[in-house]
């Protein structure tokens, strides 16, 4: 087993789920509105989704938005860290790599 | 009845009890985070999707900080900018004296198209806060190992766990809290370990005890965690540690050893232990790229560098104010009480008031509690002989051990700035948050040059100096800025 979402029926703070789905390189992806696409990933159990220099794969790290180590291309916008951005029903996300990539994407626009 | 505008960046424990004592002051706040929500790391609330209605089984002290959020946002004179990332702070004249002028970017995080405003406050509060600061080992890159912060940000902040056999590792009392939020979601925690050994916490935390009194309500606070602990059976050890992470492609197992006081790791105590993630913390690091763009000056104690304050929370530069985590690590209690302190001094209420006895009181506590933490719960000057020569050590740019050791005992790359270029550590997308402090260490060490002259025409290198604070798109770069100033400024954003 591994990341999983507590379920709702026997969640302690007693919330709501309000279904959405977004997808991901195509696929459609279950989650609940106000999760982060980070969370979404996880309860998914997907623990990694995106490629670093040498292609090794990377997931979520820090979960606060400092490591980076979790970027999506979300939409038309490369590099948003899936940690901090709640996911919107229909969101487009595409998983990204930085193997063969030099200049490291985005790093012009930092 | 002062009229100034404050600036409060961070709405955690330190920035809402800022916020706070600044509107009784009689100032006008703008209060900025860049999360939806207040709280910061501590009170980690819940997205209002959820609708929880028993939100408080996952915090402690819920009820006076909900009403305290309650009462600031709702006050007239209080702006409440969400979603609000401050990405640069410009000191157009560096030789006028006062704040710097405060760049922020609303909308959705790393957004394209976020609004672009500008601030210009008579007095600025920083209470950023900080984060995990995990020390590098054999596998720390693969999947399913997290900070410790991680494992509870997702816990608390969305309910999600991200496993279901965990070790949590490192060292110091948030190993607790993390642990306990883990279980309370239903992960099964196989193990606790304190890395430091038994003697040097007991030795850290017993030294002048009456001072530990005084933050009773953080005692109090650990020891819950420990009953539940108790309750889990779930084992503590003390000097003890993960010095490696398998797996392929993910985390599978974890190597845990017995550590001596220095870390070093005592040769056949090594344990493997099936897990599906692991938990890490080394302890925190202070998010100071901000009080160094204001110009504030640091100052380093055995923890590390923290923001410089004197006795009224103000910083080295006139009109700028620092409160929590990032003048020390501290807690919650000892962030409260000088977020109130910088929040009543910015706003220019009376320094002899008699409400701020209390809470001078309560900072001197916090930072007595503050220097026992770091003396209880220090880093091993040993810890890198966990380390092989192909064990990464920035994240980002995969720079490893054998690249640094290289670059580091060449006479022609040994200073800071050849060897980042050569090996690229610290030069990836998080610039070298994670790394810095591990590189800078693992440099002076192998090195044996600490201090470094700045080279011809460029500026002294300082660890954080990041200009652009925050990413900031290009074309966002390029629209023009609002202005908010007296008036105009948005009620909320």
């Amino acid at each position: 087993m591994s990341p999983r979402r507590v379920r709702a029926g026997s969640d302690a703070v007693g919330r709501q789920d309000r279904p959405l789905r977004i997808t991901v390189d195509g696929e459609p992806v279950d989650g609940i509105a106000g999760q982060t696409i980070a969370g979404v990933l996880l309860a998914d159990d997907r623990l990694a989704w995106r490629r670093g220099r040498s292609g090794a794969p990377r997931g979520v790290f820090c979960g606060i938005g400092v490591c980076f180590d979790c970027l999506v291309t979300v939409g038309e916008e490369r590099d948003v860290r899936a940690c901090r951005r709640r996911a919107l029903d229909g969101d487009v996300v595409t998983t990204q790599s930085r193997q063969d990539a030099e200049p490291a994407p985005g790093t012009e626009e930092r | 009845m002062t009229h100034r505008h404050v600036v409060v960046v961070g709405a955690g424990p330190a920035g809402l009890a800022a916020a706070e004592a600044a509107l009784s002051a009689g100032a006008r706040v703008t209060l900025i985070d860049a999360s939806d929500r207040p709280g910061g790391q501590y009170h980690r609330m819940l997205p209002e999707a959820y609708d929880a209605a028993r939100p408080e089984v996952l915090h402690h002290g819920w009820r006076a900080f909900d009403r305290r959020r309650r009462r600031v946002l709702t006050r007239p004179r209080c702006a409440w900018w969400s979603d609000t990332s401050v990405w640069a702070l410009e000191r157009p004249d560096p030789e006028r004296p006062g704040p710097p002028r405060v760049h922020v970017l609303h909308g959705p995080v790393d957004g394209g198209g976020r609004r672009r405003l500008t601030l210009d406050p008579d007095a600025l509060v920083l209470a950023v806060g900080a984060h995990d600061r995990v020390l590098p080992f054999p596998g720390w890159e693969l999947p399913g190992v997290f900070t410790a912060g991680a494992a509870q940000a997702l816990a608390k902040g969305e309910r999600v766990v991200v496993g279901d056999r965990v070790v949590v590792a490192g060292t110091g009392p948030f190993l607790l809290p993390v642990a306990a939020s883990l279980l309370e979601a239903g992960s099964r925690v196989l193990e606790v370990l304190e890395a430091n050994t038994r003697g040097t916490v007991a030795r850290g935390w017993s030294r002048r005890p009456w001072q530990l009194a005084a933050q009773a309500g953080k005692s109090g606070e650990l020891a819950e965690y420990a009953a539940l602990l108790i309750r889990h059976r779930v084992p503590c050890r003390t000097g003890r540690t993960v010095i490696e992470a398998r797996g392929d492609g993910r985390v599978e197992e974890v190597v845990t050893a017995r550590l001596r006081a220095d870390w070093s790791a005592v040769p056949g105590s090594e344990r493997t232990v099936a897990v599906d993630a692991v938990c890490v913390t080394h302890g925190f690091s202070p998010q100071l790229e901000l009080p160094v763009a204001a110009g504030c000056a640091l100052r380093t104690s055995p923890g590390g560098e923290f923001v410089e304050v004197d006795a009224d929370q103000a910083t080295s530069v006139p009109g700028v104010y620092s409160a929590g985590e990032i003048t020390g690590i501290a807690g919650a209690p000892a962030a409260r009480a000088e977020g109130a302190l910088a929040g009543w001094l910015a706003a220019g209420g009376d320094p002899r008031a008699s409400a701020l006895r209390p809470l001078r009181r309560g900072r001197d506590q916090g930072r007595a509690f503050a220097a026992r933490l770091a003396r209880a719960h220090p880093i091993g000057a040993a810890w890198s002989g966990w380390l092989r020569p192909e064990t990464v050590i920035c994240r980002c740019e995969e720079a490893d051990y054998a690249s640094l050791c290289r670059a580091a005992t060449r006479p022609e790359s040994a200073s800071a700035r050849v060897a980042k270029l050569e090996t690229r550590a610290g030069l990836g997308p998080c610039q070298a948050r994670i790394c810095g402090p591990t590189v800078a260490e693992l440099n002076t060490r192998l090195s044996g040059a600490p201090v470094e002259p700045p080279a011809e025409g460029l500026p002294a290198p300082v660890p954080h100096r990041r200009p652009i604070a925050q990413p900031i798109r290009l074309g966002e770069l390029a629209a023009p800025s609002e202005p908010a100033a007296d008036g105009s400024a948005p009620r909320h954003l």
